[in-house]
């Protein structure tokens, strides 16, 4: 039942903070490049999204 | 283009609305009284009951505010901004409701039961586990309620608020489940599954991201709807929402074991903490620059309408915690605030700017919008804008100054080489910060009771508008997207999709985390002196954990001369692995516990916590006199021997028989020696004696450690 015992040996734990640095580097490139994709009249529309409730008066 | 009609709903905003602010009112005035506690002990009312001492209610205090002023906060803007964002009503009326109740029915639970003393000890996850449970099914009432709602959609495009409060939804989901895994003892009673170190790192990394995805991440996704909506102009740059979000979430989940610099705490696990604590300062001011920005060229506005100007206050103080927050996670000065009142000042800064000055602009701006009215005084809410902006420096100040007063108090050495003041010589010297500190949060309170008051009048001039009607198309089945958008369909157009990328995202974070600290032997040396607690012991333990100590004392003392020299040997993780759960605490109001053990005799024990001015004049700790009365409670012992052993704690086979003899010598033994070595009277069945027996055993383990340079 003790959590340990199940997992007892991984080698290299240094490795994981290098992994993550990395994950996060690429991950934060491509949402820039994601970002800069988007069409310019497309996020005008969406941004505008809060005003368009669609009322009836 | 065949147009539908359809209503929204204004009935749950307006309920959640109520709530949102009633307990706000009391969960403040609990943080008033509980700070007023620590000056005038007097008012623990511990002579005539054990339901209001500070250890028991400021987790209610801490509770109230989190969940039930901020939680009721973030359902109003959700049940109001989502239907106007999609173009739809919320999924289903009875999801709805069953919500709301549910969640009003756990904030009541949670109140009596803290006060009554049922707790797991873990900060801001204090509540037992049939309410954890409950928690679960009404949390998971509400995703099914906004998921149901985002997929009847009439608008393809999910505006970023929506992200913000599909991340908060699975991340909180994550968050409360892995940290409240707990071993039932009875109804009411539990043990953290983990134990120790280990516990330390999932309360910590749960601790954190509750501040990021509870106080956080939604509010900004409020922030987002709202900010623009009372400006009358979309926000300033929505490419730079977009960063915002995800690198927010991304960088947030990783910053936990900043909590635990100069812990017992592996090493590398705390660089990490700490560099990832720092890069979330870009996302941060990002998103607040976004929203300060959004407000350019409009600022005579905000110099008229109390709702921008709380909204200003808002976010800059969002940029100030924000910028706090990593600084504090530099090692050099972590080793100033933690433990001290800077941690305090910095949460204040956080909850009392940011989630109550938004939720502050959000209600004068929503409550007219839902009573078809004008705000009844816009004079009065704007004196409320002062007032609250003065409670806030009020409170925040003195705590800074109170920080830095005591540690430099703390540290100080004579020439000699000795501590130039006892612990009790600092509390003396912060008490005044702590009157001044309570009037701050008396003022900001002040603010609130104005609040209600406007808010009162203002619906009664008005009239409740229950539904508004509306009419949009429905959604184009045959929809192609744009070329050039490819990773933009992929996700920001199809919500489970977003759902699953952010919980992979918070997930990744969490598990590079912790898996090595479960995994790796060596992260956590073993002591081989170090053994189970006996049952007194443990019983003893659980009443320092009912009474809620851990609010004011810490067991982890860190390796720095000035700690070493007043507390003992610093802490070692293989001390606390039969620690279920960790009691290393966050605040010292009263001094480390970590080496109590053998420090003083019984009878400074007994007549401490029967009442600590007789042993420390000017001790501003509560009398616990209850504990002389009341008897330990021995038909539980055999149910929590069994549920330590089940989680690994190597109690021998069978001991579960035995406990309670073994429990009876060892409080006979305290007694009789209490009786014949101090003519103190009292019966071996009572608490104090469980608990004299866990503080004179906490810490001695290692100094029965063979000596290995021999
Ligand atoms: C309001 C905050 C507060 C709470 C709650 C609190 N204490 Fe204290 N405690 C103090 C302060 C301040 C001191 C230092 C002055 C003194 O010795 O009384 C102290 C001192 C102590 C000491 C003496 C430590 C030493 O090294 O001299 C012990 C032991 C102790 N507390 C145990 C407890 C236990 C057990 C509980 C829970 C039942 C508890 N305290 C709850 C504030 C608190």
């Amino acid at each position: 039942m003790k959590f340990s015992t199940y997992l007892v040996h991984i080698t290299g734990v240094s490795i994981y903070p290098l992994i993550s640095l990395c994950l996060f580097v690429v991950f934060f490139f491509l949402m820039i490049y994601w970002m800069y994709s988007i069409d310019k009249k497309e996020i005008e529309r969406i941004q505008n999204l809060p005003f368009d409730d669609h009322k009836k008066i | 283009m065949n147009q539908q009609t359809f209503h929204y709903d204004n009935k749950l905003p307006k309920y959640f609305a109520i709530a949102c602010i009633f307990w706000g009112t009391v969960g403040m005035l609990l943080g008033v009284i509980a700070a007023f506690q620590l000056a005038f002990p007097v008012l623990n009312f511990s002579e005539f009951m054990p339901y209001l001492t500070f250890g028991r209610l400021r987790p209610v205090h801490t509770n109230a505010v989190i969940f039930a002023f901020v939680g009721n906060g973030i359902f109003t803007g959700v049940y109001y901004a989502i239907p106007r964002l999609l173009k739809t009503p919320m999924w289903n009326k009875t999801l709805g409701n069953i919500h709301f109740w549910g969640w009003q029915f756990i904030i009541v639970c949670a109140a009596v039961s803290l006060l009554m003393g049922f707790t797991t000890g873990k900060e801001y996850a204090e509540l037992e586990w049939p309410i954890d449970i409950l928690i679960t099914l009404i949390w998971v009432v509400f995703g099914l309620n906004m998921f149901g709602t985002i997929l009847t959609r009439r608008e393809r495009h999910l505006y970023v608020a929506i992200w913000f409060f599909i991340a908060s939804w699975v991340t909180v989901a994550m968050l409360h489940i892995v940290n409240s895994m707990e071993f039932p003892v009875s109804f009411m009673k539990s043990y953290s599954w983990y134990a120790g170190v280990q516990d330390a790192l999932v309360q910590w990394w749960y601790g954190h991201n509750a501040v990021a995805f509870f106080l956080t991440t939604p509010y900004l996704g409020l922030m987002y709807y709202f900010l623009p909506k009372a400006a009358d102009r979309p926000v300033y740059s929505y490419r730079l929402s977009i960063v915002h979000f995800w690198s927010l979430i991304f960088l947030y989940i990783w910053a936990g074991p900043h909590h635990l610099l100069y812990t017992a705490l592996p090493d590398w696990a705390q660089s990490v903490g700490t560099a990832f604590s720092i890069m979330l300062i870009l996302p941060s001011w990002g998103g607040m620059l976004n929203g300060l920005f959004t407000l350019r060229g409009a600022w005579d506005k905000v110099r008229e309408d109390p709702v921008l100007k709380f909204f200003v206050v808002a976010v800059t103080c969002y940029g100030m915690a924000t910028f706090e927050g990593p600084m504090l996670s530099l090692k050099n000065v972590n080793a100033i605030s933690h433990y001290s009142d800077w941690t305090i000042a910095h949460v204040h800064i956080g909850a009392l700017g940011w989630n109550g000055f938004l939720t502050f602009g959000m209600m004068y701006w929503l409550i007219p919008k839902l009573f078809n009215t004008k705000l009844y005084s816009r004079k009065l809410a704007s004196t409320h804008f002062w007032i609250g902006t003065l409670g806030i420096l009020l409170y925040a100040i003195p705590m800074y100054w109170s920080a830095f007063r005591s540690y430099f108090m703390m540290s100080a050495f004579t020439p000699e080489g000795q501590l130039q003041y006892e612990f009790i010589d600092v509390v003396q010297t912060v008490i005044p910060f702590y009157i001044m500190r309570a009037i701050g949060g008396t003022i900001y309170l002040t603010g609130v009771l104005l609040m209600c008051y406007n808010l009162i009048k203002t619906a009664k001039t008005g009239e409740f508008v229950a539904t508004e009607e509306a009419t949009a198309p429905a959604l184009a089945k045959d929809y192609k997207a744009p070329a050039n958008s490819i990773w933009h369909s992929l996700i920001e157009r199809k919500p489970i999709m977003l759902l699953i990328l952010s919980l992979v995202v918070v997930g990744i974070g969490g598990l590079v985390e912790m898996i090595p600290t479960f995994l790796v032997k060596e992260n956590i040396p073993s002591i081989a002196s170090v053994k189970p607690y006996t049952p007194l012991e443990l019983q003893g333990r659980d009443l320092y954990i009912k009474e809620g100590c851990y609010n004011c004392h810490s067991q982890m003392i860190r390796p720095f001369r000035y700690e070493v020299a007043r507390y003992g040997e610093y802490s070692k993780a293989g001390e606390f692995v039969y620690d279920h759960p960790f009691q290393w605490g966050s605040k010292r109001t009263g001094p480390d516990l970590a080496r109590i053990g053998g420090k003083y005799g019984d009878s400074w024990h007994f007549n401490h916590m029967l009442d600590p001015t007789s042993m420390s004049p000017g001790s501003i700790m509560p009398s616990y006199p209850a504990m002389y009365e009341d008897v330990i409670d021995k038909a539980s012992t055999n149910s929590k021997i069994h549920a330590m052993r089940q989680m690994g704690v190597p109690y021998p086979a069978n001991y579960e028989a035995i406990a309670n003899q073994d429990l009876e010598k060892q409080a006979n033994g305290i007694a009789s020696k209490l009786l014949i070595e101090n003519k103190i009277k009292i019966s071996s069945d009572k608490e104090i004696i469980a608990l004299i027996a866990y503080l004179q055993r906490i810490g001695t383990d290692i100094k029965l450690q063979p000596n290995p340079s021999k």
